[in-house]
Parts: structure tokens; C-alpha cells; sequence
């Protein structure tokens, strides 16, 4: 089951509220996106625990409505290539 | 939940080998992108790993995701530990991680740093 772009962006922002976040959707789908989430929350955070964090503001949807979500999580701003 | 005897299967498989890669279908015959991606990664780098097949067992496909507090696939264990799915191996590959992290648990790749 597909996802609306604006609601994952809003779910991600409402469960980590200092994160800036970009969203793309990779095939226009709206079934596979890759999401850039960046926080000063993720400091001291493993990657593991930087994605679990985003998973959780997610409610279940990763893996369940959402079939694919590459994620990129870091603490400080960078700038993307 | 921690009696959940899929646990037991789990923590035996990852106490009796270094590498562990959870994913869908075996590493000759990935059946989905992402194992796909870290399979190659793996391969590439020369490490011996042991792939478990989840879609052909529903409990332990559920089960994983439990255990790890993770909801996708795949997922690689080292030294009984969980590093990450897809996204993380790829980046961790990428900036030399992965090297150091199988370097600092003995684990042979043929791959110089």
C-alpha cells in the first residue's frame, strides 16, 4: 500500500521534531523512497540506533505499508553529493 | 517475547558463526535487491558468512524483526552483534568501517585496508 510523500515527512518530523528532513521519491511510486534525516538527536547515536529512531517515529510503517525506504541518517548537516 | 523460541534458534546461529547475514533467498540466489546489495558487499570484501534464508520460514522472518528491534531485511549480525540492513553495510563499506570492524574481530577478509 502505497504512502503519501507529505505524510511520512509529517510522521518523521512529528516523532523527531529538531529534524530537517528530505524525502524522494525513487520511482514515483510512492512505494520506495529514500529519506535524508538529519538531527541534532542522532549526536552520540550508532547508526543503528540513528535509524531505529526514525523507524519508530514511522509507527510500524517500514516494512508493513512501506516496502522501501533507503535511509540516511546523520547528526550534523553535510552536503550531499 | 523473550520467550520466543525463534530466539533461541537465532542466538544459536549467530553464537556459532562470526558472520550472520538475515535475508531473502541464500546468497547464491538473493531474491530481493537489498540482500542482493549486501551479499555482493560481502563477497567482494572475501568474507565467510552464513546467509539464513527467512522467507522460508515465517516465524523466523517475523522473529528477526523482533530480536533486533529492526522491521526490514536484510540484516547483518558480526561476532553476535547487529550492525544494520542495506543502507548502513553500503555506507560503512564505503567510508572503511566495515574493514576496520571485521579487522578489530579477526574475522579474514581478502580485501587490504
Amino acid at each position: 500500500m502505497p504512502m503519501e510523500k507529505h505524510a511520512l515527512e509529517k510522521l518523521i518530523r512529528d516523532g523527531i521534531p529538531s529534524a530537517s528532513v528530505r524525502i524522494e521519491d525513487l520511482r514515483g511510486d510512492g512505494d520506495h523512497y529514500e529519506a535524508y534525516v538529519t538531527s541534532p538527536t542522532f549526536r552520540g547515536m550508532s547508526r543503528v540506533q540513528q535509524h531505529q529512531l526514525v523507524y519508530a517515529a514511522l509507527k510500524g510503517c517500514v516494512g508493513r505499508e512501506l516496502h522501501a525506504l533507503a535511509l540516511h541518517t546523520s547528526a550534523e548537516e553535510t552536503t550531499q553529493a | 517475547m523473550a520467550n520466543n523460541p525463534v530466539f533461541d534458534q537465532i542466538r544459536h546461529d549467530l553464537n556459532n558463526n562470526d558472520v550472520v547475514l538475515y535475508m531473502k533467498g541464500s546468497p547464491a540466489f538473493p531474491q530481493c535487491g537489498f540482500s542482493a546489495a549486501v551479499v555482493q558487499v560481502l563477497n567482494h570484501m572475501g568474507v565467510k558468512f552464513k546467509g539464513v534464508d527467512i522467507l522460508t520460514d515465517p516465524a523466523l522472518r517475523e522473529g528477526i524483526k523482533q530480536f533486533s528491534n529492526w522491521p526490514t531485511l536484510p540484516q547483518l549480525y558480526v561476532k553476535t552483534q547487529f550492525i544494520g540492513g542495506c543502507d548502513i553495510v553500503k555506507e560503512m563499506y564505503q567510508s572503511g568501517e566495515l574493514q576496520d570492524l571485521f579487522q578489530k574481530n579477526s574475522i579474514f577478509t581478502s580485501a587490504q585496508a
